[in-house]
């Protein structure tokens, strides 16, 4: 509590995941990716698969295995550095202060243990609450994520939900001990497209409702846009370009990013505008030190982009890690 | 759920009346045929001839088999020719022996191979899962009867630790209300007995569990090798609730539902070992008496228990099925 | 590898999973896996040893070097002369257990491909045919099954009468269900797999399906379980033998037989039983060693 009015509530800084392999050579996942959060803001962290941004959150979570995976850097939190806080300090903070929502809500649950207790289990292990009060505020928080007839729905089982259901109830775990960072990857990805709008609405709600910080993990531009009040785009472990909402929207400087928008279908586009897919495959990659990494799909690529690896430069309130970025609005000649 | 147990039940039919007429021509089928069957090799005709007449053996084959099926119904499979009693008192006799030990053994299994398996899988690639890896490999390769002698030769032959044969000291004073000399003992306070009862129990116990041991030990591994990559455990991690609730109810409870079926169909399979341990160790049990019917060429015997043993096989098999059902919510409602 | 190798591997695997390919990978990996060399080894100890029996035993089967050394009480173990001891009549137990190897390895090895083809033979007409052939040949592997395997055996060589072929018999009729549902689950799940749907879409006629696509692939499973069989048709001849429905010739010599007649003989002759059983134990694991790596090489599953 000291510094959530002072400064960034959750402070991400080089953070480097390296998986090691026996006989194999190591693959970095993520690369010096660096970012703050603050309370009641919500983060876009936005890539392709294989960008590292599902990495990225579960270095912060604390949830990589510990074989084979290297984190480092820093992940402050509260004035604590949580990569060297003891595994039992973290389990404390997990799920009480910083809660995590997943992709996959059908395997994301236990099949085979009620909703209820999936529930409740958070209660008793961060608030010493048992039985009848446990089961009380269980059902009051499945009512607060929109599930209908909670008391019924605790004795169910997972199997026995829709799919947006189950999403409500994981949110409803992971909204249990109102933590303060809620981190969401790829919530809505496995669901109907009117259920997802649904659950965007409900986390935006629920992040005004307790102020907490929001790191919303995704790859669609589509949920950037109606939630996210900063946005960091990752491209192979490393983040490209980061900036507020808007003016990533308004300008796009990253040929990365500007391909993103470009794939997306927009309601201001001229009738009949084709949708750009950016070229070749998020496999088709560039390692860092021998340059920019989105070099080999890049349509803006000069002889500079290769050799070193581009810099990330801070320019006019957002930062930018490339050699030769898209024009601004003023410098595209007329 | 009834109407699965009722199923299943309904299925037991078909089974048993098929295992009927194969017995039946089985026996048809025995060098010698029937009536020699009936009263052993060295029967002279007129007996033979009289025992014909009296089953009306020169009947035709379907009278024939509807008064076999009628007597097999009322549990009446005739005489053995060992011991001139019927079939079903020796039955009586022998399978509380046999029950004891099995159900020994698959304790054993049980209460050492789930523990043994899960650590194996915790302890994936060193050295106590590449130890019982190999152990359950040799587990199925050594067969039952040499483990039996081995068993036999170090801890009762050499080292003294244990009776080298029989279910109970023969200077043993004890009443057996239930065949069960374990509980006999208890039941009637003499507690001397049941603890001799124990001791006799051990070796043919290890014995007999080799092969069911190393099939937990394995499947137990693979089960817990695979729920511990599914999404529910990162949920449960990121939960922060202690490694205790994660093991027990989210890793355990879902690995343990194939090994379930496994031990079921171990349970099953004891009777093919038993008639190899009991050999070895002298044990009064079914598989002895079995063994000795082969020798003795007491067809009745055989024919009896044959059925009376594929009958439990498939009841025991059911009961497993009944109590997957209860424990895994995802078939309880099909 | 290279990540795009690793990737095209997997494309080619989930066309056609347990088809050729992925037999070739397997192939590679057993190749490279120790467990699996050690199996080798042992298999190849034991077929060479049957083979060359003659050869390499110091004795013949029947011999009795060492009848005048042999009382009732003493039964001399392992020594320069005997590497593995006297038998209880006085014959050279190493040469009786050189010779034991080729009645196990021809039981094992007709017993499993026995069993086997009628398994096969089973399992096609169940999985290719569908409808009642299914439900007719699935009850007649339940009823098979609800006998438990060794007791069926027995049933099974009581009336063929004592003899090596119908412990062959009796041990590839308990294994003949085994194979017939192993294959059946396996055609029905290839049958609802996603290329067996494309090339029934192509319009490819429902017999060549069978025979090109589904039941090649259908074999992977198979074969391991061909090899783990040889294992356990060894074990389960051994245990005929054992309980006295080996051969008719007792002076043949079985390592079961020779495990149940030192009986008598534990306490003062431990030799008689150990190296019978070690007999049976090394040509059995040598094929369950195989076999179960081969089932991990075969399932992706299994490589992490």
């Amino acid at each position: 509590m000291t510094n959530s009015a002072t400064g960034p509530l959750l402070d991400v800084r080089d953070l480097t995941v390296t998986f090691t392999r026996r006989g194999g050579p190591d693959t970095r996942a993520v690369d010096g990716v660096s970012f703050q959060v603050s309370p009641g803001q919500t983060l876009g962290l936005v890539g392709e698969s294989g960008s590292g941004k599902s990495v990225t959150s579960l270095a912060v979570m604390g949830l990589l295995p510990r074989r084979s995976v290297s984190v480092e850097g820093h992940v402050y939190f509260d004035g604590d550095d949580l990569l060297t806080l003891p595994r039992d300090r973290m389990r404390d903070i997990r799920g009480r202060d910083m809660a995590m929502v997943f992709q996959d809500p059908m395997t994301s649950l236990n099949p085979v243990v009620p909703i209820g207790v999936q529930v409740t289990e958070v209660f008793e292990r961060h608030q010493d609450m048992t039985g009848e009060a446990a089961r009380k505020a269980a059902a009051e928080l499945l009512d607060r994520v929109g599930i209908p007839d909670p008391g019924r729905r605790l004795k169910e089982y997972p199997h026995q939900l829709s799919g947006g259901m189950r999403q409500r109830a994981l949110i409803a775990m992971a909204l249990a001990c109102r933590p303060r960072v809620l981190i969401a990857d790829e919530p809505t990805t496995a669901l109907d497209v009117t259920i997802q709008a649904q659950i965007l609405e409900l986390l935006k709600d629920l992040v005004q409702d307790t102020g907490a910080a929001l790191i919303m993990i995704t790859h669609d531009l589509g949920v950037v846009a109606g939630l996210c009040d900063t946005v960091h785009v990752m491209y192979a472990g490393r983040v490209v370009e980061s900036a507020g909402r808007r003016e990533l929207f308004a300008e796009p400087r990253h040929p990365y990013t500007g391909g993103l928008l470009a794939s997306v279908p927009r309601l201001d586009a001229p009738r009949g505008a084709p949708l750009q897919p950016i070229p070749g495959s998020p496999t088709d990659v560039l390692s860092w030190p021998d340059g920019c990494a989105f070099a080999p799909r890049c349509p803006n690529r000069i002889d500079a982009c290769t050799g070193a690896p581009p810099p990330l430069e801070a320019i006019g309130g957002r930062t930018l890690r490339c050699v030769n970025p898209l024009p601004t609005a003023e410098e595209v000649p007329a | 759920m009834l109407k699965f147990v009722v199923r299943r039940l309904l299925l037991l039919g078909p089974i048993l009346l098929g295992l009927s007429v194969l017995l039946f021509f089985w026996v048809r089928a025995l060098p010698g045929g029937p009536a020699v069957a009936l009263l052993g090799e060295r029967a002279t005709p007129e007996s033979l001839a009289r025992v014909e007449q009296l089953y009306g053996l020169n009947q035709p084959w379907y009278v024939q088999y509807s008064k076999f099926l009628t007597r097999a119904v009322q549990l009446d499979f005739g005489n053995s020719t060992q011991t001139n009693r019927p079939v079903t008192e020796e039955m009586a006799r022998t399978f509380p022996a046999t029950f004891e030990l099995a159900v020994a053994a698959l304790l054993l299994a049980v209460a050492v191979g789930i523990p043994l398996g899960y650590l194996a899988a915790r302890h994936y690639g060193r050295w106590l899962d590449n130890l019982s890896v190999t152990g359950s490999l040799l587990g199925v390769a050594i067969p039952v009867f040499f483990l039996a002698y081995i068993l036999k030769y170090v801890f009762a032959v050499r080292l003294g630790w244990f009776p080298t044969q029989g279910r109970q000291d023969p200077r043993m004073d004890a009443d057996h209300p239930t065949g069960l000399y374990v509980l006999d003992g208890i039941l009637t306070g003499n507690l001397e007995a049941s603890w001799d009862a124990v001791m006799h129990l051990v070796l043919p116990a290890f014995a007999l569990a080799s092969i069911p041991l190393a099939i937990i030990v394995r499947i137990t591994r693979a089960s817990v090798l695979d729920v511990v990559h599914e999404d529910y455990v990162r949920t449960a991690e990121a939960k922060g609730l202690w490694e205790r609730t994660i093991t027990r109810r989210h890793v355990l409870r879902n690995a343990l539902l194939p090994v379930v079926t496994v031990v079921g169909l171990q349970a099953g399979l004891l009777f093919s070992g038993a008639i190899l341990t009991e050999t070895v160790f002298a044990f009064d049990g079914v598989g002895r008496f079995v063994a000795e019917a082969i020798s003795n060429r007491d067809y009745a015997v055989l024919q009896g228990f044959i059925l009376v043993i594929a009958a439990l096989y498939v009841l025991i098999n059911l009961a497993v099925d009944v109590s997957y059902g209860l424990i895994d919510p995802r078939v309880r409602v099909k | 590898m290279s990540l795009s190798q690793v990737e095209a591997a997997t494309e080619s695997d989930q066309l056609e999973p347990g088809g050729a390919n992925l037999r070739r990978a397997a192939w590679r990996r057993l190749r490279r896996d120790p467990v699996a060399l050690v199996g080798f080894a042992l298999i190849a100890m034991f077929v060479l040893v049957a083979i060359l029996a003659p050869l390499i035993a110091p004795y013949g089967p029947r011999d009795q070097p060492g009848a005048g050394l042999i009382t009732p009480t003493t039964i001399p173990g392992p020594s320069a002369e005997h590497w593995f001891g006297l038998d209880e009549q006085g014959r050279d137990e190493l040469s009786r257990i050189i010779y034991g190897a080729r009645q196990s390895l021809l039981v094992g090895v007709v017993a499993m491909l026995l069993g086997m083809a009628g398994g096969l033979v089973l399992g096609m007409l169940a999985g290719a045919f569908g409808r009642w052939v299914d439900t007719v040949v699935m009850r007649i592997v339940d009823v098979m099954l609800s006998i438990p395997g060794l007791l069926m055996a027995i049933a099974i060589a009581a009336v063929l009468g004592q003899s090596l072929t119908s412990v062959m018999i009796a041990i590839a009729v308990i294994n003949v269900p085994i194979f017939a549902r192993l294959l059946r689950g396996q055609m029905l799940s290839q049958r609802e797999s996603d290329y067996v749907l494309a090339a029934r879409s192509l319009g490819v006629r429902h017999r060549s399906i069978v025979l090109s696509h589904v039941l090649p692939n259908s074999m992977s499973p198979v074969i391991v379980q061909a090899t783990l069989t040889l294992a356990t048709a060894i074990i389960e001849a051994a245990a005929l033998s054992f309980l006295g429905l080996g051969g008719a010739d007792p002076s043949v010599p079985e390592w079961g037989r020779m495990l149940a007649s030192t009986q008598l003989y534990l306490a003062s002759a431990p030799h008689l039983a150990l190296f019978p059983g070690l007999a049976i134990v090394i040509a059995a694991l040598g094929f369950t060693l195989v076999g179960e790596r081969l089932r991990e090489a075969l399932d992706p599953k299994y490589r992490r």
